[in-house]
């Protein structure tokens, strides 16, 4: 039965005077049969509103067309409860603001944005939620040093069952070996005790969390609140099942072997600075050598991080770090002479106020470059080093102690196990460690953003990486330093909570947080071609070994990037699927080719590219009137049937508004954009098969602040397709 | 009782975070925002670093997360005045000041065509005016029209009541006070530019092609006061040689004694936007150490290899100016080449720092020496994002989220132990 559908045109804010209502509304009743259509001056008013709330409910209406603003104003007056379905018709800014008045095109593109809007309420259904059977809201957490017990024990503090996986026989990590950790507190000068014996005590003695030491993950299967987990200790398997994962295993330092030039190997008295923190911890500081004491130490930073051989990234807490290495040679002897030869130094926010207080102290610092370590007879090292300051070489001779400031490898990879050719500068190191031994079809890890940090590649949503429900958090996801890993592990803490307690309610996490929709596939007419499987930005699709789609609807995030890829159309949302486009498409009316008035479909992602429109008409930017918007979830979604459709419709071309991709890339489904791109460069074959001009299909990179663009883009389209002239298929 | 619901004190990007983070999770959220728009900071920023992408990409993103989320409700022209109370129970009285334009606003702008008075943008650092009735940015959310009270004649005038087909102006509304019942408190009013007129030596307030960060933000932004042509502020000359003096204020024992930990990369953005804007331009960066921490090492590198960009290790002693021409002049010491510099530039940028921006006077509000909001001072409020200390926008995210744990946590914490 066809739903009960009411369509509300609003006359204010000058739609009233630029259009003709009346037959706008024609539109509705005479044509697309609609018998409840109301016009109404001021429809976001109180009794706008409530004129539209009483009918839903006096006449069942199952779904309204609203005809006014944009669907990113008023989307609070026009909410009529989760059993009516709203569909909003951009009149005011994509139409009477961006279009002439009282005029023939601004009249037929209104006209057809009613016909498009009202046939996609009429195929829009109510999502239903993705509900499993034991869905369950416990956080995994792999790895026990600090980042890892902060996140089991905040989210433990919240209320929430955890387990704790290390695969060492005890916890602490890392931050666990540290001597003292740098000021976290006012006055930002004192070294303190780490936070990590503590946090031990308080994980242990949590009711809400299991502790597995000497424990690995063997393997996980399922998503978000249906994690089967299998975890093995000493050969013996263990399942249970998880809500969500903070991944916390850490990083380890760099390879000092590879810091030959450095001495290090040669000479015993040049350390890594983790040696130094471990002869600290156990309260002598000596030469390794001959165990004579320190009378002059040479700290080196940047060993390894900022080298275009090494790691070319800064290890971000080093500087830090050799802040407070160096004092713990004043405290043991505060004679000592102790040297930093640095790049910059980088003590960010209040640890400006420790590298004051350490260079009150009496360390010295040296803005140069280490060129040689050497060593004498008597075991002391010299070391050679261009003074950029003083502009000259220099040398800093009978040395007791070199102590390198290595940097941070992702544990996640191995770069021991690989050769240079696996690693060259700036490219993400190919040797993985498995962690999580995920069994998905898109693979074991999570996916590296760069030199194998599986960091997110956004600035405002730093969590979300590519893994749904599998949050990244301390050293494993950029090189940090313990103050940032626990503000980074509570955070991830909470985007875990935030995950299970979205994914049992059947609803989406970012970015379509709260979409009770999810893919449905019609596996009878699939034909195991893999495109979903392999394109879902997210890996929530697994195969079986016949290649069938397996999909995972707790790990989707409702972008429709398999919709997009799927040959057959077999993929559909309840209220987003390809013939509900392919319709919208159908819904255009075409003028006759003697018209001379050609039609532009515009697929237009919803977040940048339809905003960028809304300003457009804000700013009153007036742009051609042929074109005819479509906002899309993500341009990834674009099925290229749709393209199709278009053309054989008569439309005369097709132009995709999408973001921008490559390294910087800003789509938020990571690969939407780029992949429609790569579908579209395949068309042209189609349209030749069709003997059509590719120049028909074009797609352009927009961000949000291109409003003032976009006009210029839509009109030199339109110019083009005027040069190309009218598509044939127009009339068929 | 425990109240389970959490205000988040300030809507910039930390605390619109943690209110929609707290509010996806299924708490009950107050958001409270002094200015009339959400988005504060950043939503002033032209691109971030290291992507150079527009920070309206993801406000749109918080913004349609505000839309469709039921647990939370947001006062924009909202002050706190007074906290009371403990965690699990705390009494915020909040002023809810008058925006002299009711929801019936539809944006349509008639208020603004007939409004005779004109008032300093302060959204563009007063770079350009606006009418009294305006909408405070093109992207601004909510999209509705503010007057300002200052500025506006009121009902002797009254013009706009007129030209407002949906009766949506109301000149005499009056400040009102809201009290909100919450567990637990975020404290997200993030920071202010410091003061770049007290570093006297460097002529702020005095020449006019000396300006500061935030305001070439919006000379560089295609809704700033020029259309995001970077030109001198003198005499709208399009730049030719450009200086970034790094630390303006930051690590400066007179000034901030902390780094600012985010200017170094601005102004390594601020870079690629003049040469974006005029290839041929010359930018020198005014340095004591580049601090560009993790991979934000990369965008270092990377603006480091354009030709037309000097980093001269030193920091300027004095800027003067050229009285005839406009011109300014850095006076410093290059360190690496050892010996003083005089450079002439049309347009010197102070890479000024952040000072905390803490907000009313609440006395629950535990603030260290330097005026942060300082961890642990107060059971059931907790500090987000610059407000705390001074951090890059990926890091004052983090930041926030965590803090909404940390509240979630508070309003919960009685029902566990108890």
């Amino acid at each position: 039965m066809a739903k009960k559908i009411g369509v509300f045109i609003c006359t204010g804010c000058s739609i009233g005077e630029a259009l003709d209502t009346e037959a706008l509304a024609r539109v509705a009743t005479k044509e697309k049969k609609i018998p409840l259509c109301k016009k109404n001056a001021f429809l976001c008013g109180r009794q706008g509103a409530e004129l539209i709330k009483q009918d839903v409910v006096a006449e069942g209406l199952e779904a309204v067309v609203i005809a006014a603003c944009s669907p990113r104003i008023n989307y609070d007056v026009f909410d009529f409860g989760p059993s009516t379905i709203v569909e909003r018709v951009n009149l005011r800014e994509q139409v009477v603001w961006s279009h002439p008045a009282d005029d023939e095109d601004t009249q037929a593109m209104a006209e057809d944005y009613l016909r498009m809007g009202i046939t996609k309420a009429q195929a829009s259904e109510l999502p239903v939620p993705y509900l499993a059977e034991n869905m369950v809201k416990s956080i995994l957490v792999v790895g026990g040093g600090l980042a890892g017990l902060t996140a089991a024990n905040e989210a433990a503090l919240a209320g929430y069952r955890v387990v704790l996986v290390e695969k060492e026989p005890f916890l602490g990590g890392f931050a666990g070996r540290m001597y003292k950790s740098a000021p976290s507190r006012p006055p930002y000068t004192d070294l303190e005790d780490t936070p990590v014996a503590g946090l031990v005590a308080d994980v242990e003695a949590s009711p809400l969390i299991e502790v597995h030491t000497k424990t690995t993950v063997a393997r996980i299967e399922g998503g978000p609140c249906l994690y089967d987990v299998t975890l093995e200790k000493d050969g013996q398997p263990s399942s249970f099942r998880a809500g969500a994962i903070v991944v916390a295993t850490g990083a380890r330092p760099y390879d000092a072997a590879r810091l030959d030039r450095l001495g290090y190997g040669r000479y015993a008295n040049v350390v890594t600075g983790v040696a130094l923190e471990d002869m600290a911890r156990e309260g002598k500081i000596q030469r390794p050598a001959d165990g004579k004491p320190v009378q002059n130490a040479v700290f080196v930073l940047c060993a390894g991080s900022r080298d275009p051989g090494h790691l070319p990234y800064c290890s971000s807490s080093c500087c830090v770090e050799s802040l407070k290495q160096a004092l713990y040679l004043k405290e043991q002897n505060p004679d000592a002479g102790v040297y930093v030869i640095f790049k910059d130094i980088r003590t960010l926010g209040r640890y400006e106020e420790f590298y004051k207080k350490v260079q009150n102290e009496g360390v010295i610092f040296i803005k140069g470059e280490v060129t040689a370590v050497s060593e004498d007879g008597s075991r002391n090292l010299s070391v050679e080093f261009a003074d950029l300051l003083l502009g000259e070489r220099a040398e800093a001779a009978e040395v007791d102690l070199v102590v390198l400031a290595t940097g941070m490898v992702p544990s996640t990879v191995d770069y021991a196990e690989q050769g240079a050719e696996d690693c060259p500068a700036g490219n993400v190191p190919t040797v993985q460690q498995p962690v999580l031994n995920l069994a998905y079809r898109q693979g074991p890890e999570l996916p590296a953003l760069n030199y194998g940090f599986p960091d997110s590649h956004f600035i405002c949503f730093p969590y979300e990486t590519r893994r749904t429900g599998i949050y990244a958090a301390g050293s494993v996801r950029a090189p940090m330093d313990l103050a940032a890993a626990t503000e980074d592990a509570t955070g991830a803490a909470m985007k875990a909570i935030q995950c299970v307690e979205l994914t049992s309610r059947g609803a989406a996490v970012h970015p379509r947080v709260g979409d009770l929709s999810y893919p449905e596939f019609f596996m009878q007419r699939c034909t195991q071609c893999k495109r979903c499987t392999e394109e879902c930005p997210f890996g929530a699709i697994n195969e079986d070994e016949k290649a069938n789609p397996l999909p995972n609807p707790t790990r989707c995030r409702r972008c429709g990037v398999c919709m997009g890829a799927c040959p057959e159309r077999i993929i559909s949302f309840k209220n987003y699927s390809v013939p509900m486009i392919g319709n919208m498409i159908k819904a255009i009316d075409v003028p006759e080719e003697d018209e001379e008035k050609p039609r532009i479909v515009v697929f237009a992602c919803e977040n940048d590219a339809y905003p960028a429109l809304d300003m457009a008409g804000l700013n009153h930017l007036g742009y051609n009137a042929w074109v005819r918007v479509i906002p899309v979830r993500c341009l990834g979604s674009m099925n290229l049937v749709w393209v199709a459709d278009s053309l054989s419709k008569g439309i005369d071309g097709i132009l995709l508004l999408g973001c921008k991709h490559g390294d910087d890339y800003q789509c938020h489904f990571i690969k939407g954009s780029e992949l429609a791109d790569i579908r579209l460069s395949k068309v042209a074959e189609t349209l030749g098969r069709l003997q059509l001009e590719p120049d028909r299909v074009r797609m352009v990179q927009v961000n949000i602040m291109d409003y003032d663009k976009v006009p210029g883009i839509l009109d030199d389209f339109a110019e083009r397709l005027v040069e190309i002239g009218p598509n044939p298929y127009k009339g068929f | 009782m425990v109240n389970k619901s959490v205000l988040v004190v300030g809507a910039g990007i930390s605390g619109l975070t943690a209110a929609i983070e707290a509010a996806e999770t299924g708490f009950e959220v107050f958001l409270v925002e002094k200015e009339a728009y959400l988005g504060g900071r950043v939503a002033r920023m032209n691109q971030y670093f290291p992507k150079l992408c527009p920070p309206n990409c993801g406000l749109e993103i918080n913004f349609r997360r505000i839309r469709s989320e039921h647990n939370l409700r947001f006062l924009t022209s909202a002050e706190v005045v007074q906290v009371a109370g403990q965690e699990g129970d705390f009494t915020v009285a909040v002023r809810q000041n008058p925006r002299f334009v009711n929801e019936n606003c539809t944006a349509c702008n008639k208020c603004a065509e007939v409004c005779p008075v004109e008032r300093s943008n302060e959204f563009n650092y007063d770079l350009d005016k606006t009418r009294a009735a305006y909408l405070p940015h093109s992207f601004a959310f909510p999209t509705r029209y503010v007057i300002d009270g200052k500025a506006c004649l009121g009902e002797k005038c009254g013009k706009c009541v007129e030209a407002c087909a949906y009766e949506a102006i109301e000149l005499k509304m009056q400040a009102r006070e809201v009290t909100l019942k919450v567990g637990a408190i975020v404290w997200a009013t993030g920071w202010e530019p410091y003061d770049a007129g007290r570093i006297s030596a460097y002529g702020f307030g005095r020449f006019p092609n000396v300006v500061t960060n935030v305001i070439m933000e919006r000379l560089a932004s295609p809704l700033g006061p020029t259309g995001g042509r970077i030109v001198r502020p003198s005499d709208g000359k399009e730049v030719q040689k450009v200086a970034f003096v790094q630390c303006a204020g930051s690590r400066d024992e007179n000034h901030l004694p902390f780094c600012s930990s985010v200017c170094c990369l601005a102004s390594l953005k601020q870079a690629t936007y003049v040469l974006n804007a005029n290839p041929g331009a010359q930018v020198a960066v005014y340095y004591i150490d580049i601090r560009a921490l993790g991979k934000f090492e990369d965008f270092f590198a990377k603006v480091q290899l354009e030709p037309n960009v000097t980093l001269i290790k030193g920091k300027p002693g004095e800027i003067l100016e050229d009285g005839q021409t406009g011109d300014v002049i850095v006076v410093a010491e290059d360190q690496l080449a050892r010996k003083i510099t005089q450079e002439r530039y049309d347009l010197v940028v102070l890479a000024t720092g952040m000072a905390p921006s803490a907000g009313a006077q609440v006395p629950l509000l535990g603030l260290d020496d330097r005026g942060f909001v300082a961890p642990d001072q107060v059971p059931g409020i907790y500090g987000a994002g610059c407000v705390k200390r001074p951090l890059d926008v990926a890091s004052a995210v983090q930041d926030a989220t965590s803090a909404a744990l940390k509240a979630i946590q508070s309003t919960v914490r009685r029902q566990l132990n108890g």
